[in-house]
């Protein structure tokens, strides 16, 4: 078992910067998830921790121990890749003892080890097969299959899920949970799919163009993102971005308006003069629309009405010609063009400086 | 247009028909004129008509005997021995001269001999020693240079598929000999391999500071072949580099990848990842390697012209020989027939040991 600690820690292939000084601590037996859009760095720096990017400054620490110039093999990691690179030629029971084959363990300890991966991954009966007579989904377990038969103290997944169907996602996704609470292993998961982000997550690493944007628990990012990167990226569907205008201040409170909303006061914190002009987050699950054109503060006609089963999507335009996404828990109906208002409460709404 | 090209089978046909044409004259034709011609007695030229002789040009070729004799005893009874005390034995012209007691060993020659215990020997004829030793030579060549040859490239180009700066000036260093004619290829070999001035000789009597006897390295008959075996293991082994290169970027990076996480040593990762990836690359390498050892040819031609003392003798070469040095078109139509049944037959045991096992 083992924390990893990571300060200052930088990438660069000759001069383009990729990773541009990351500093976080992942506690042992913590399952840290590092999301962001593609090309922001996430395989890069999980590819940093496992040994196979040099590191080109900063330090990385694995069980306390500096490891920027150790080995992959004697970091103590395994990898599950997203191709998951198991080996074609092989069969699946060779391919989860294959560390111990290199190892040069004993028979009887291959055997053993062997049969309680597969007995964790409930795969005995894949043993004898070999990788082209597998599903994607089993074949990702044969990968987690090798991860785990060497009792590595950090696992890591770089979008293990990503080759797979919506539902088999599903069961990998909470597999993959289960496994790191009956492993109590420290493990650090590359997604950009925030679901898995959500679902999986003791702490997510928000990373942007190489720079962290944001650390917390889950929903400590989802209700209160440290930025404007931060509030569009976790949370499905994304956060309404408004421009507006600060009109004064009241207390606590900023008060801000546009063409289609009226002035309404947001707590906030931004030092923000009258005239400024700032973004407006409100998340689709917080508006609430209604046929009453006088009940809320935002002004709008309905364009599209999406019912996804578990939630209707409304999509509306503004009065200011600008778009609004509003998810409805219930079977709520709105007919095609027309004129609504939705209210919120303002102390779920986040003001951000525009960027 | 796209379509009707690819419809009317008119003009595929005219389209095809240069290079059909082409192949049909110089390719398939000949191969059934040799089949039919190697039951024959047809010359080059000759005044004499054609006729139809069966299997003799395959009995000539391939007519072996065996005969075991004892050792020659005075009256009383003792071995008579030569002057190195190795006993003598009747002479072999008794019997493949005109013998009727032994009517299948007339006109053969001894190949070799070995002793079998006490003091008798066997002695193996041959009615065509000059084929045989073809056959034994191409064989030893094949055997040599299939594996010599698929190794060294696969050496070569495990080294070559790095990223290193300038690797693209090795490749092409590599791959250079096999781009230059095979002929210009042995003419300059068979400077290097002089007797009296050649580069080798040179070398290596540079390398032991003048204690190197220079050597004749394609007029002896001991070196000769093993002269001509290296420079074709080098000439060639550029091409096989490319193809196994090829091989080795199939093989896909994370495979790598994962097996260094594992802790896999470099000798490991070649065994588990690298040579299992190249399997049927390894299949294509050696059945080629084995086609083109079979068809050795121009070496010989350039170099030695088979000889010295027949010591370089080929198939190939001989086919060619008989045919229009000696205008014997139906023997050597038959060696060509007996090659192309031996290939296909070794070619068609690779296939079987490669094949894919469920
Ligand atoms: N060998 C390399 N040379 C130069 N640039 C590279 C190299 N490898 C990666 N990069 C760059 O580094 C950046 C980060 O790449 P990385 O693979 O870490 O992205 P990612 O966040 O994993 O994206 P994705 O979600 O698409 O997998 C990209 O902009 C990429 O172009
Ligand atoms: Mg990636």
């Amino acid at each position: 078992m083992a924390n990893v600690v990571l300060k200052d820690l930088r990438k660069s292939y000759g001069n383009v910067d990729v990773i541009k000084g990351v500093d976080l601590t992942i506690n042992d037996g913590e399952f840290c998830v590092f999301v962001g859009p593609s090309g922001c760095g996430k395989s890069t720096l999980l590819r940093m921790i496992a040994g196979l990017e040099d590191i080109t400054g900063g330090s990385l620490a694995i069980g306390d121990k500096v490891v920027n110039e150790v080995q992959p093999k004697d970091r103590g990691v395994a990898m599950v890749f997203q191709s998951y690179a198991i080996f074609p030629h092989m069969t699946v029971r060779e391919n989860v003892e294959f560390g111990l084959t290199i190892a040069k363990a004993t028979k009887a300890e291959k055997e053993a080890k062997v049969a309680e991966a597969a007995r964790i991954l409930q795969m005995e009966h894949l043993l004898d097969r070999r990788p082209s007579q597998l599903s994607g989904g089993q074949r990702q377990r044969v990968a987690i299959g090798r991860a785990i038969v060497r009792k590595p103290e950090v696992f890591l997944f770089d979008e293990p899920l990503s080759n797979l169907d919506a539902s088999l996602r599903m069961d990998m996704r909470m597999e993959i949970g289960k496994l790191h609470k009956d492993l109590r292993a420290t493990m650090i998961y590359v997604t950009h799919d925030q679901v898995e982000a959500m679902t999986l997550a003791d702490k997510i690493v928000v990373l942007r163009d190489g720079i962290v944007q944001q650390i917390g628990a889950p929903m400590d990012l989802y209700h209160h993102p440290a930025n404007l990167f931060v509030a569009g990226f976790i949370g499905s569907p994304s956060m309404n971005f408004l421009d507006v205008e600060v009109k004064g201040r009241d207390g606590d409170a900023l008060v801000v308006s546009n063409g289609a909303l009226d002035p309404v006061g947001v707590p906030s914190t931004l030092e923000a003069t009258t005239g400024t002009r700032l973004k407006l987050g409100i998340r689709p699950q917080y508006l609430r629309p209604s046929t009453d054109t006088q009940a809320g503060k935002l002004h709008g006609t309905v364009t599209l009405t999406e019912r996804l089963g578990s939630e209707t999507v409304v999509n509306l335009r503004l009065t200011d010609d600008s778009a609004l996404i509003a998810a409805l828990g219930e079977d709520a109906i709105f007919d095609r063009g027309r004129n609504v208002s939705l209210s919120f409460d303002p102390t779920r709404a986040h003001l951000f400086f525009a960027e | 247009m796209a379509s009707k090209l690819t419809q009317s089978n008119r003009a595929g046909w005219l389209f095809a028909l240069p290079g059909f044409g082409l192949m049909v004259v110089f390719i398939i034709l000949p191969f059934f004129f040799a089949i039919s011609l190697s039951f024959t007695n047809q010359r080059l030229i000759s005044p004499n008509p054609t006729e139809w002789v069966g299997l003799a040009n395959y009995r000539q070729l391939l007519g072996m005997g065996m005969i075991t004799l004892d050792a020659v005893t005075d009256e009383s009874g003792q071995i008579v021995r030569d002057d190195t005390g190795a006993p003598t034995y009747p002479r072999l012209r008794e019997y493949t001269r005109n013998n009727p007691d032994y009517p299948h060993l007339d006109g053969m020659k001894q190949w070799f001999s070995f002793g079998r215990g006490g003091e008798a020997r066997t002695f193996v004829l041959a009615r065509d020693l000059v084929f045989l030793t073809a056959v034994k030579n191409t064989v030893v060549f094949v055997l040599v240079v299939a594996p010599v040859q698929g190794g060294l490239a696969l050496v070569l180009a495990l080294l070559i598929n790095q990223k290193l700066r300038g690797i693209n000036i090795y490749r092409t260093i590599y791959f250079m000999p096999v781009v230059v004619s095979i002929v210009v290829v042995s003419l300059l070999w068979r400077f290097i391999y002089d007797g009296n001035n050649g580069l080798l000789n040179n070398i290596l009597d540079f390398l032991s500071f003048g204690y190197f006897e220079p050597v004749n390295w394609l007029g002896n008959p001991k070196t000769a072949f093993g002269s001509i075996i290296g420079m074709s293991i080098w000439q060639a082994v550029g091409f096989h580099m490319v193809i196994w290169l090829s091989g080795l970027q199939t093989i896909s990076p994370t495979l790598y990848e994962a097996a260094e996480i594992e802790g896999s040593s470099k000798w490991q990762t070649f065994r588990y990842v690298t040579w299992p990836g190249l399997r049927n690359t390894a299949i294509l390498v050696l059945i080629v390697i084995t086609m083109q050892a079979f068809g050795l040819f121009a070496q010989i031609d350039v170099m030695t012209n088979g000889g010295p003392l027949d010591s370089t003798q080929t198939i190939v070469f001989q086919a060619v020989e008989r045919g229009y040095g000696k205008q014997d078109i139906s023997g050597g139509s038959a060696i060509s027939v007996l090659l192309f049944l031996i290939v296909l037959s070794i070619s068609l045991f690779q296939r079987w040991l490669t094949r894919e096992r469920t």
